[in-house]
């Protein structure tokens, strides 16, 4: 892989958040996290890789065991670029949903 | 635990894509768009004027808080297709923010599940990276941080 790595080219990824928002609560083996996928495990294993690259994930050997934990410097740069504007649009959009769940016409 | 709205910024483009599933019917979604009532309402916003048809345009009024009025964001609609699809601008007025290119695209997924694509075209890298960041930078944002707040426990 030549292509240059950064937080914001990872986070283009639905798949990569899901998977930083699911390791930010434990630390976790590459088969654990890509048993909480559909996606085929070599595809999260490339997911992992990139993640490792641009450093918001780290390994770190545990036993036999390798475990995937998210770097918190690195969490914090995306953290706080773009999740205050998805939040933004994620609360206008919980609120349409609840509006129009109650809708009912005039008439 | 997925997130329910997304966004695709990728890193040196000037555009950006969000996604979002919604358990309405695609006629639900698409009306929350058309109705001046409702856009008020889960926009947050004043709704000035609305037309709804090709070439038509439209003005929301935005106040702060304290009910001073913040800015008026407008635009023009280009295309209009019902439960299909909406293209026009958005332009934030009296801001140094160019106008920006908005392609609105809504699907039905079942009878009781829609998609909103809002495909997103700005003037510049730059000024996509700013107007990403205005919600951080203006302290809009004042709803509970999931990501932010599992990074401040890890510390």
């Amino acid at each position: 892989m030549n292509l240059r790595r950064d937080v914001f080219q990872a986070i283009a990824d639905p798949t990569r958040r899901a998977i930083l928002v699911l390791v930010a609560t434990q630390s976790m083996t590459a088969g654990a996290i890509a048993a909480n996928f559909d996606t085929a495990r070599p595809t999260v294993s490339k997911h992992l890789q990139i993640l490792t690259e641009c450093e918001l994930l780290e390994q770190k050997q545990n036993g036999r065991e390798v475990h995937y934990h998210t770097n918190a410097k690195k969490m914090k740069e995306i953290a706080d670029f773009i999740e205050p504007f998805r939040q933004m649009w994620d609360d206008r959009f919980n609120k349409l949903e609840d509006i129009m769940k109650n809708y009912k016409p005039s008439k | 635990m997925e997130q329910k709205t997304k966004i695709d910024a990728e890193n040196g483009k000037q555009e950006i894509v969000i996604t979002r599933e919604f358990d309405l019917p695609v006629e639900l979604l698409f009306k929350a768009y058309v109705e001046p009532e409702i856009v008020a309402q889960w926009m947050g916003t004043k709704v000035l004027k609305l037309e709804n048809k090709k070439h038509g345009s439209y003005a929301f009024e935005t106040s702060d808080n304290k009910g001073n009025v913040a800015f008026v964001a407008s635009g023009v609609i280009h295309e209009f297709v019902p439960e299909e699809k909406i293209t026009r601008t958005f332009e934030m007025e009296n801001t140094p923010f160019a106008a920006q290119l908005e392609f609105l695209t809504f699907e039905k997924l079942s009878n009781d599940r829609s998609k909103l694509t809002m495909h997103v075209i700005y003037k510049s890298v730059g000024l996509r990276d700013q107007i990403l960041s205005l919600p951080f930078a203006q302290g809009i944002n004042m709803a509970h941080n999931r990501l932010q707040n599992i990074v401040t426990q890890l510390k």
